[in-house]
């Protein structure tokens, strides 16, 4: 962990969702999207968030928002719980976190100009009025590498890299410290891809910003991250710090994914061994008991059934949960 | 043929002279605007429109004769339309010209204001229902299924009985009513919306469910509302004459253009004339209003901009 103070923390988060099963709600059955997850992110860091779909990193990163209610646990923003808020505290703390969404093309109204859209959070907070408001506006598109004149343009008359720009100059309006980065690359092409995490990169150097950057590209995230959590069905099962990761994988999740990157060497590509794993990740509305893993593990043991694994420190904050190592 | 260098030479515009050349800033309607002037069937119906409106207001004006003025002579009834009464008289002798734009301000008020009150109404209701979801959305819904199991005509023999017939109770019975269909069509457009990311992104950045429901949700759904507005006025225009035609609407000697043409079917063989008029604009008004809801709903979206 890089030194400085903690900026978030969060504590035993859950979130679940309660699946209606149509008229008849005898047996409501309970989909664990988020359940019991801990880390804590420093000021000027940012933390990797990596699983497969489905794992439950989108839900995580909307409930640390409180986009979703939260099932249980604790929100700590520079020592405070978010989560027991009021509406206006809340509203406040609003324009020190930011979230930047994956599909640039529905994280923008198609009705709304790109200056009604980026004007929006100045508006709400009152934080500029009239001609400042626009030249505000035209700062914070230079800034995302757009030009002022866009401004009267709509979201469907850009690319997606150009829209996700613009999604990132609307998140950054609020002078955000704290943002979420919810797959923001993956939905663009590869050459767009750079350029984004770049300027993610650059933002974060000049305004001193701390990012939680989600997504499922294990190259990106260990270019961009300086600590790694890796989940698996709502849970954290392996956290450290990124270059760690990368060479010494501890939990045979991590083990296997990694193993998934590819190499741009030949010759290292050749003598690698790629871990398949067999079968899809179990159901997370009743998931078995146990270690959530242990399904789909090559070495599992009589042991991984009986208890669930937690996260234990195995020195320099290489977090790992796995009762094999 | 040999491609030498000095073929070619650098362009003299620079990047920045090129993105220069943008068109002016404008807002979201002032765009919409822009695209419906431009679709002439749109503004052929909005012409129609303002031109009905318009002679509803002066039409009983430039007339010489009142809307209830009888003139029960042998040549006073039933004329053909000529020179003294450009559409003819009906069987009291009332000049047809000013009955008809008489009936036109019935017709249209009714129309209107139906369409405000459904607008209005729904929108919000169906709105809110829609956004917040759980159990108020349960019980919004419920009061509005039990609204719509009432059956129309019944309701409004009923509120005929608390109140006297006239335009009064048909505004009411019709605005009552006619809120319940958008309401449901707003709620299920708002519900399909609201987990857009746009919409999370405005909550993340701390817009309070009003704004989020009128800047965003309800701007998105507004093609289907206005079309099923833009339909509504012609509808409600029908549901007054038919309830004219029971009895139930306005009464006699005041005109609208349902009682106009149920007068007017009475005599179809004799004098069609007395038919055709009040049919043809009630007809011309339904058209304008189809094709003007039609270019509106292109017009709103900008995504159709070319």
């Amino acid at each position: 962990m890089k030194q400085g103070e903690v900026l978030v923390d969060v504590r035993n988060l859950k979130k679940y969702f309660n699946m209606s099963m149509g008229f008849v709600k005898r047996q409501r059955p309970v989909l664990k999207a988020v359940d019991d997850v801990s880390f804590s992110i420093a000021r000027g860091e940012t933390l990797g968030l990596v699983g497969e779909s489905g794992c439950g990193k989108t839900t995580l990163g909307r409930t640390l928002l409180r986009l979703y209610e939260p099932t249980a646990g604790k929100v700590f923003y520079r020592g405070q719980n978010i989560f027991a808020y009021n509406r206006g505290e809340m509203q406040r703390i609003r324009r020190k976190m930011q979230i930047i969404f994956q599909d640039p093309y529905a994280s923008l109204n198609p009705r709304m100009t790109v200056s009604d859209i980026i004007g929006e959070p100045l508006d709400i907070h009152g934080l500029v009025r009239g001609d400042d408001r626009k030249e505000r506006i035209h700062e914070l598109l230079r800034l995302v590498g757009l030009n002022p004149e866009h401004a009267a343009r709509f979201p469907h008359e850009f690319s997606g890299g150009q829209r996700q720009r613009i999604g990132i100059a609307r998140a950054l309006a609020v002078e955000p410290e704290f943002i979420i980065c919810d797959e923001p690359i993956s939905a663009l092409d590869v050459s767009i891809q750079a350029q984004i995490v770049n300027m993610l990169e650059e933002l974060q150097d000049n305004l001193g910003l701390t990012y939680l950057f989600i997504a499922h590209d294990l190259a990106m995230v260990k270019h961009i991250s300086d600590r790694v959590a890796v989940m698996y069905m709502g849970k954290i099962v392996e956290l450290s710090e990124s270059r760690e990761l990368y060479r010494h994988p501890l939990h045979p999740y991590s083990q296997a994914l990694l193993s998934a990157v590819p190499v741009p060497d030949p010759q290292v590509a050749k003598g690698r061994q790629r871990i398949i794993l067999e079968g899809d990740a179990p159901s997370p509305i009743d998931p078995p008991g146990g270690c959530r893993f242990r399904a789909r593990c090559p070495r599992a043991k009589a042991v991984c059934q009986e208890q669930e694994p937690t996260l234990r420190n195995m020195g320099g904050g290489h977090q790992v949960a796995c009762h094999l190592v | 043929m040999e491609i030498s260098r000095d073929l070619f030479q650098p362009i003299a515009q620079g990047r920045e002279d090129a993105e220069a050349i943008v068109r002016p800033s404008t807002t979201y309607w002032q765009d919409a605007w822009r695209r419906l002037k431009q679709n002439k069937g749109a503004m052929a119906g909005l012409v129609i429109i303002i031109l009905l409106t318009v002679m509803a207001i002066i039409g009983p004006w430039i007339s010489p004769y009142t809307y209830d003025a009888q003139q029960l002579t042998a040549e006073g009834t039933n004329r053909l339309p000529d020179a003294t009464h450009w559409f003819g008289t009906d069987d009291l002798g009332r000049d047809l010209f000013t009955r008809v734009w008489y009936g036109a301000r019935i017709s249209l008020l009714i129309g209107f204001v139906t369409a405000l009150v459904q607008f209005l109404i729904g929108v919000t209701y169906g709105g809110i229902s829609g956004y917040l979801g759980g159990w108020v959305d349960e019980i919004m819904m419920r009061v509005v299924e039990v609204l719509y199991a009432v059956p129309f005509l019944l309701y409004v023999v009923l509120l005929m009985v608390l109140m006297e017939p006239g335009l009064k109770t048909i505004l009411i019975a019709l605005g009552a009513v006619y809120w319940l269909p958008i309401a449901r069509l707003v709620r299920g457009q708002v519900l399909s919306l609201k987990e857009q990311e746009y919409v999370l992104a405005a909550r993340a950045l701390g817009a309070s469910p009003w704004r989020i429901i009128f800047r965003h949700l309800i701007p998105n759904s507004m093609g289907p509302i206005l079309v099923y507005t833009t339909l509504a006025i012609p509808e409600a225009i029908f549901a007054e004459a038919w309830l004219s035609f029971l009895g139930l609407g306005v009464s006699a000697p005041i005109a609208s253009w349902g009682s106009l043409i149920s007068d007017g079917i009475a005599s179809i063989r004799q004098y069609p004339f007395q038919l055709f008029f009040p049919a043809f604009f009630i007809s011309l008004t339904i058209l304008a209003f189809n094709i003007f809801g039609d270019g509106l709903r292109d017009a709103l979206d900008p995504q159709l901009r070319k």
